[in-house]
This record gives C-alpha cells, sequence and structure tokens, in this order.
C-alpha cells in the first residue's frame, strides 16, 4: 500500500489546492493520518474511493475525539531592559529572564475515519477533520454521500459529541432520547446527579455519592444526623411498602 | 471484481446507495408500527418504526439506543486493563472474541508482542466462541420464524458444552475476562487440551445433525430464499462485514486479510453465498462453523508449549506511549475493531469500539423495503445482531 | 384454618383430601408462573439458557413464555435497564394483570453494576417498581435464576388471602398503576417513586 505521503502527492495531484496534511502518529503502531480541510473533504473522499489505486471503497470506522481547550504554560524567555545602577551610575541594561506564560489552546471536535479496501485487501487509511471550536462553529461536510457505512456513525458523533454533519440525509440522534439537551461523551459533560443510594460505594461512585450527600445536606433536604441504622430500615420500608 | 473496487465499478449517480423509495399503491391507507422496544421476536430492546400498505413495508426507521450502556465513557474514565471485562459485556454472545480484539488493538498501540502459545490458545477459543455463536444465531433465526423453542434447543446443546470448556478455562461461563495485553491470563492444562479435543471431535456430528434437521426444510426455503436480498456493492459501501459480506459473495475475512495472530498457519476455505439472501446467511454460518472446526483441529494438534504471557508484557501501571492505534478481528459478527488514542496517562483518553453488529444494521432498510412485515423480521434476524454491541 | 399435617395426612391414606382454599390457590398459583419474554441484557441470554433442555425451567412450570404482557404473571428483568428503556419497562410492567411478580435478575437491575457510572443507567429497576427477588451475579447463573423461582414459589405460598398482610392484587386500596417516568432534557422526571422507594441515607 502507498505510505500517507505517497497518498498525500496522489490527492494534490488529482485535486490541486485540497490542502491536506499529514498528521503523523508517535505510537508504534505506524498509523499516520491525513487531516483534510472541510471544504475539500467530500471531493478527496471520492478520489480515495475511486482511485482505480486506493480503492478504498470500505468506511470501517467513523468516530468522534473532543480536544477541550486547554490551558498551557509554556516558558518564554523575555528580554527587557532595566534600570540599573552600575558603579553609582544609572544605565539601562538588557536582561533575559524566564517567564512563565499561560496560554488557552482553543479546543475542538474531531471526526476520525478509518478506510480499507476491500477490492485490493489493504488499509487503514486514516483521515480526520477539525471543527473550528466546540460551541458553535462544529460543522463538517457529512461523508454519508460517499460512504453510506458512515450513516449512523455520524449520527452517533452528532448525539455524542455535537458535530453537525451537513450532507447528511437524517440527522437525528442515535443513542439518547429526541429531547435530551446534551452531549454526553464530550469531556466537559456534567452527568445527572443521581448517585443518591450507594449500598457497596467504592473509588469513583463513592465520591460521587458523598458529593451527592453533601449537596443534599447543605441543601437542608437531608437531615445529615440520620444515623445507619435508620438509613438502612428507612431503604427496607421503602421496599416492603410497594410489594 | 475489477481493479477499481466495488464502488466505481456501478454507476455513480448521487444518491445510488440510499434506500430505494417504495411508493404506496394508493389503496387503502398506511399503518405505523412501532415494532418494540419489547418485541417479541426481536433480539433484544430494538425498535423499528415501519409504515406499512398492506402487508408491504414501505418504510422502516431502526431506533437504537435502548442498551446503550455508556461503555466508552466508563472506559475513558478506567485503566486499560480495566476496560476488558467490559468488552466480555459488549457482544454478549462471543466474550472471548471481544477480549482478543481488543487486547490486539492495545498490542498495536504498545508494540507488545505475544508468545505462540497464547496465539494458540486465543485461536482455540475464538473458533469455539464462532461456532457457539453461530449456532445460536441459527436457532435465534429460526426461533423468529416460529419455530419456537426446538432449533435453539440443539444449538443450545452444542453452546453449553463449549461454555463448560470455558468455564473450566477462564472460571465463568459468559464473562470469562480471559485475555490480556500480551497473551492470556492462565495457560490451558493437559487435561483441558484433551477434554477440548474430544468436545470439537463431536462437534462435526452436531453441524451434520443441525444441518439435516433445517436445511432440507420446505417452510425454511420457502420463507428464506429470495428474501432480503443484499447487493454486494451496497454490501462493501455500507461498512457491512462478516458472514452477511460474504453471504453477498465479497470474498473479505480479515482471518485471511490480515492475518492477525496465527491464521496464516491454518487452511481453511471462505464460504461465500450466491444469491445474496436470507437463506444464504443462514447457509454461509453453517459453513463457516465447519471451517471453524478445521481450524480448531489443526490448532488442538500444533499447540506449543512454552508461557502464555509475555516476560515484558505489563499489567499494573500501564502507560503507553502517546499515539493512537486501530485494531480489528473477525469476530463472529463481523469486523470488530477498537480504536485508543492515548495521551500517555494510565487511562485511554479516547477509546471507541466499531461494532459490526450496529454497522451491518445501516442496510436493514434497503433490505426491508417492499417485502414482507412478516419477512422484516426474518431479515432482522439474520443480520445477527447483539443489542449489547449494537448501542454499547 | 390450619389442619394438622399428621391428620392431613392420615385422611390422605383413606382418600380423603382436606385442604383450604388458600392453600389451594396459592398452589396452583405457584406452579405455574408465567414469565413475560422478555429480555434486556446479557442476563437474558442466561435467562435463555435457562429455560433449554440443560436447566430445564418448565421443572417448575415457567417454561411458558408468554411475549404479550396481559398473559404473563412475571417480569423478569434480566439485564441493564437504561434510562431510555426505564419508561418502557414501567409501561410493560402496569399492562401485567395482577397477581404479578418482579425478579430483578442480575447486578444491572439491581443498581446499575458494572455499568453504573454510566450516564444512561438507571441505578437500579427497585426504584420504580418494587421487586420482588433480586439475585445478585453478573450474570447469575441458570442455577441462580432457579433459586430465585423456588424463593418467589415459597413467597407465593405463604401469601395471605386476607388480613392486613395480603397481597397487593387483593387489596383495593393498594396502588395498582406505576406512574411512568418521563425522558427529560438531562435524566428521568422522576428520578424515582416514592410510593416505591424512599431514598436511603448514605453510609458513611
Ligand atoms: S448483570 Fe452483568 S451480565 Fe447481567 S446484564 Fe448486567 S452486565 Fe450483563
Amino acid at each position: 500500500m502507498k505510505t500517507v505521503e505517497e497518498i498525500r502527492a496522489a490527492i494534490e495531484a488529482a485535486l490541486p489546492g485540497a490542502g491536506v496534511e499529514i498528521v503523523s502518529n508517535p505510537s508504534v503502531s505506524g498509523q499516520h493520518s491525513l487531516r483534510l480541510r472541510p471544504s475539500h473533504a467530500v471531493a478527496v473522499a471520492k478520489f480515495l474511493r475511486d482511485d482505480a489505486e486506493l480503492a478504498l471503497d470500505f468506511l470501517s470506522n467513523a468516530t468522534g475525539v473532543d480536544w477541550p481547550d486547554k490551558e498551557v504554560t509554556e516558558k518564554v524567555k523575555v528580554t527587557r531592559t532595566v534600570r540599573k545602577t552600575v558603579d553609582g551610575v544609572e544605565q539601562d541594561a538588557e536582561e533575559t529572564v524566564e517567564e512563565a506564560r499561560k496560554r488557552v489552546e482553543p479546543g475542538c471536535l474531531e471526526a476520525v475515519y478509518h478506510l480499507f479496501s476491500v477490492a485490493r485487501g489493504h488499509g487503514p487509511v486514516v483521515i480526520r477533520m477539525k471543527t473550528v471550536n466546540r460551541t458553535d462553529q462544529v460543522e463538517l461536510p457529512s461523508l454519508t454521500p460517499v460512504w453510506r457505512s458512515a450513516e449512523f456513525q455520524e449520527r452517533e458523533i452528532f448525539d455524542l459529541y455535537g458535530i453537525v454533519f451537513s450532507g447528511h440525509p437524517d440527522l437525528r440522534r442515535l443513542l439518547m432520547w429526541e429531547g435530551f439537551k446534551d452531549h454526553p461523551m464530550r469531556r466537559d459533560y456534567v452527568e445527572p446527579d443521581d448517585f443518591e443510594y450507594e449500598p457497596t460505594a467504592h473509588d469513583e461512585v463513592l465520591k460521587r455519592a458523598v458529593a451527592h450527600q453533601a449537596k443534599q445536606e447543605a441543601a437542608g433536604t437531608v437531615a445529615g444526623a440520620a444515623g445507619v441504622g435508620s438509613g438502612v430500615a428507612a431503604g427496607r420500608e421503602g421496599k416492603g411498602a410497594g410489594a | 471484481m475489477s481493479t477499481s473496487g466495488f464502488v466505481a465499478e456501478k454507476d455513480k449517480r448521487e444518491g445510488w446507495n440510499r434506500p430505494p423509495v417504495i411508493e404506496p399503491d394508493g389503496e387503502g391507507e398506511l399503518l405505523e408500527v412501532s415494532m418494540g422496544p419489547h418485541h417479541p421476536s426481536t433480539h433484544g430492546v430494538f425498535r423499528m418504526d415501519v409504515a406499512l400498505d398492506g402487508e408491504r413495508v414501505i418504510r422502516l426507521k431502526p431506533v437504537f439506543g435502548y442498551l446503550h450502556r455508556n461503555h466508552e465513557k466508563i472506559a475513558e474514565g478506567i485503566s486499560y486493563l480495566g476496560s476488558m471485562p467490559f468488552t466480555d459485556r459488549l457482544d454478549y454472545l462471543c466474550p472471548l472474541t471481544n477480549n482478543w480484539a481488543y487486547a490486539l488493538a492495545v498490542e498495536k498501540l504498545t508494540g507488545q508482542a505475544v508468545p505462540e502459545r497464547a496465539e494458540y490458545l486465543r485461536v482455540i477459543v475464538g473458533e469455539l466462541t464462532r461456532v457457539q455463536n453461530h449456532a445460536s444465531s441459527i436457532g435465534f433465526l429460526i426461533q423468529e420464524m416460529g419455530a419456537s423453542g426446538t432449533p435453539l434447543m440443539y444449538a443450545f446443546k452444542a453452546r453449553e458444552k463449549i461454555l463448560d470448556l470455558f468455564e473450566e478455562l477462564t472460571g465463568a461461563r459468559m464473562m470469562c475476562n480471559y485475555m490480556r495485553f500480551g497473551g492470556c491470563r492462565v495457560d490451558a492444562t493437559a487435561d483441558w487440551l484433551a477434554v477440548t479435543r474430544k468436545v470439537v471431535e463431536e462437534l462435526p456430528g452436531f453441524v451434520d445433525e443441525f444441518e439435516r434437521l433445517l436445511r432440507g426444510n420446505e417452510i425454511l426455503m420457502a420463507r428464506t430464499q429470495g428474501v432480503g436480498i443484499l447487493r454486494p456493492e451496497l454490501a462493501v459501501n455500507a461498512g457491512v462485514t462478516g458472514p452477511m459480506l460474504r453471504a453477498s459473495g465479497v470474498n473479505y475475512d480479515i482471518r485471511k486479510v490480515d492475518g492477525y495472530g496465527v491464521y496464516n498457519r491454518f487452511k481453511f476455505r471462505v464460504p461465500l453465498g450466491d444469491h445474496w439472501d436470507v437463506f444464504d446467511r443462514f447457509m454461509i454460518r453453517l459453513l463457516e462453523m465447519r471451517e471453524s472446526i478445521k481450524i480448531l483441529e489443526q490448532a488442538l494438534k500444533d499447540i506449543p508449549g512454552g508461557p502464555v504471557m509475555d516476560a515484558k508484557a505489563k499489567l499494573r501501571g500501564f502507560r503507553p506511549k502517546p499515539g493512537e492505534a486501530y485494531g480489528r478481528i473477525e469476530s463472529p459478527k463481523g469486523e470488530l475493531g477498537f480504536y485508543l488514542i492515548s495521551d500517555g496517562g494510565p487511562n485511554p483518553y479516547r477509546y471507541r469500539v466499531r461494532p459490526p453488529s450496529l454497522i451491518n444494521l445501516t442496510v436493514l432498510e434497503d433490505m426491508a423495503l417492499g417485502q414482507n412485515v412478516a419477512d422484516v423480521v426474518l431479515i432482522f434476524g439474520s443480520v445477527d445482531i447483539i443489542l449489547g454491541e449494537v448501542d454499547r | 384454618m390450619a389442619v394438622d399435617e399428621g391428620l392431613k395426612i392420615e385422611l390422605g391414606k383413606q382418600g380423603v383430601l382436606v385442604t383450604t382454599i388458600e392453600e389451594l390457590y396459592n398452589w396452583g398459583r405457584k406452579n405455574s408462573v408465567w414469565p413475560m419474554q422478555f429480555g434486556l441484557a446479557c442476563c437474558a441470554i442466561e435467562m435463555i439458557a435457562t429455560t433449554m433442555a440443560r436447566y430445564d425451567l418448565a421443572r417448575f412450570g415457567a417454561e411458558v413464555f408468554r411475549p404479550s404482557p396481559r398473559q404473563a404473571d412475571l417480569m423478569i428483568i434480566s439485564g441493564t435497564v437504561t434510562k431510555k428503556m426505564a419508561p418502557q419497562v414501567v409501561r410493560l410492567y402496569n399492562q401485567m394483570a395482577e397477581p404479578r411478580y418482579v425478579i430483578a435478575m442480575g447486578a444491572c437491575a439491581i443498581s446499575g453494576g458494572p455499568f453504573k457510572e454510566g450516564y444512561n443507567v438507571l441505578k437500579g429497576i427497585d426504584r420504580y417498581i418494587p421487586v420482588d427477588v433480586h439475585i445478585p451475579g453478573c450474570p447469575p447463573r441458570p442455577e441462580a435464576l432457579i433459586q430465585a423461582f423456588m424463593l418467589l414459589q415459597k413467597k407465593i405460598d405463604g401469601q395471605h388471602l386476607t388480613g392486613p398482610d395480603r397481597p397487593r392484587f387483593l387489596d383495593a386500596e393498594a396502588q395498582g398503576e406505576f406512574p411512568v417516568p418521563v425522558q427529560g432534557e438531562h435524566d428521568l422526571e422522576p428520578a424515582s417513586n416514592p410510593g416505591v422507594w424512599t431514598v436511603p441515607v448514605v453510609i458513611r
């Protein structure tokens, strides 16, 4: 199979100005990927599918990735002028100091596609697209018209990550119910607080249960001093009442 | 098949890969039926919104998510190893192949080697899984035709024997949690191998019996032949994999294409269908069971000694270097893949399951349109899905 | 009301059957518990295995799985109940005729099990409907499901037809219809049914 560099060259030859970038993958798997520009994505996808040598007729996997805004701290060397008194004479001197600067790297949502060729038996070729940000400019072109197998997978990405695929024939939520508001696979999704009763809590669940309890106590809905025994008894009675 | 792939060959008009539009005949009203999520014939909690013109299906929209258990979200919050038992619960008829796919993806990510004996054990448990899955799925398919119980009982007779083997090897009937990154959790004893050989010896007899019971049955033939046809170009374009794809006549078996594990050491054939209908899917599964038995016989004969875990394999404090990997295997349902992104931490940054069951359902509408409503259930059964994997 | 056991056996030897309506009624009921054909997740496969030849649930008079809730006596919650599915489960339970029973099979049905942390997973079906028997396990073995059946039969056998502890279906005042939760914007509303389940205090 062609390497990513060769594939990129082939795309550039066929579709000048497609602006395909190579995203290298440092892992030993060596599955490097091609980042497509949303504006050219459908044309490039069609080329990948129909090119006689590549013949990537099978889109196996399509998925979303969330990259939230990241605060990066970096050390920057800053040169500035300071007034110093040297030998009793005031003069300007250059001084270089290291300064820690915080910068917010804007996040984005990404769609990743894994392509194979059934006709030629090679793959995977990984292509990916990025949205502008995570809030209002989350549109990407849909690849469903090119590969039908993206249909449900793009609906899933829309449901769980909130990427809007333009050109998708039937873009609705796939897994969550209609009327659900959030995109639960995003990193900053806040889960509903329903950990009120934990008979065997541990680790993460215990943390949430304790947090829930604290919130309830602060709101004054639960008497914080209720003993261990009464808690268990309340549970039993509750079950018994309905049976 | 030409060099230019499956899609380019046929006409490339816009929308050739969309389901056809079926016009109602104009007599009477359309009937909208919601089949499921609790429908006695579906494999679980799955719903189809169907519009009927008389008996004919003119629209069908599957509705998913009734078993969406947030496997991916949970996996991103726990360690790599912690997700292994969760993979058992994806496609809960074939936990061992799920383990294998996940282990393979992580091994790709880290470049971990697997000892030979472990590879053979993986093949043995994987093919046993395939046999029991295909037997059960045929049983379920016939059950959905209305043959309540009997064929399923035959299937489960063989399944119970295989589950006993799993239980002895791994400690659990269904949720085996057997594979690790760089090998298998426990070694098989000589006794276990001897018992397995015996079970495998009896399997051809079971398949013969099962086939004789079903294949020549007139009702089965009348109901399945020519029903639910799936064209190969569409199958490839829609990402259909596994027995479904091969029943449409496309020679694509990841065991052959990727040759992962030690599969290229075994001799086996890839059965292909040439009518592309429900009957072919049923037959392909029967034939694949026979091929699996062949692989099992070879693997049980040649299994080498040695360790089952790579000495350098790391289980605890496992932090792969940043990067990503996609690993896939031929699970009994189709291509099961795992896509992992590591950011160098102990948990995967992104953990994605490529579910063959969900993607094989993409073409359900295409196959069902224009058919009778009673056949929809059959077509659905022939896809062979498990809801745990569809919704994850 | 109670007939002396020894006397009963003695009379039986003479060909005389002495019983009470209650006993006869419960005997009939407990030996023909028809479950609903209703599988939710992995545990459903073990439920199917239980009905197959090897474990043979028919020995307990419970092999007749009814596809319709109207004809079923028992609902086996065999698997994870998600928030998307929970309203349907409650609705199906409402459609069943009294007397009706519920077995919560497996860790998921009891508490959410391994998937408890999931945002779409209901943390135990007893938040919405009363459960008669819980069987832990992931999945419970077929033997465990049989054990649950036997426990349920014992429970049915012990029910009195009159008196304050009579079962729900003989009590005109008892709650018969259980409110179906609504799928809201972030979660189910309400998060539990206070008539069935009161929130216990977290034990710390
Ligand atoms: S308890 Fe375990 S086996 Fe049963 S449904 Fe839940 S995860 Fe599956």
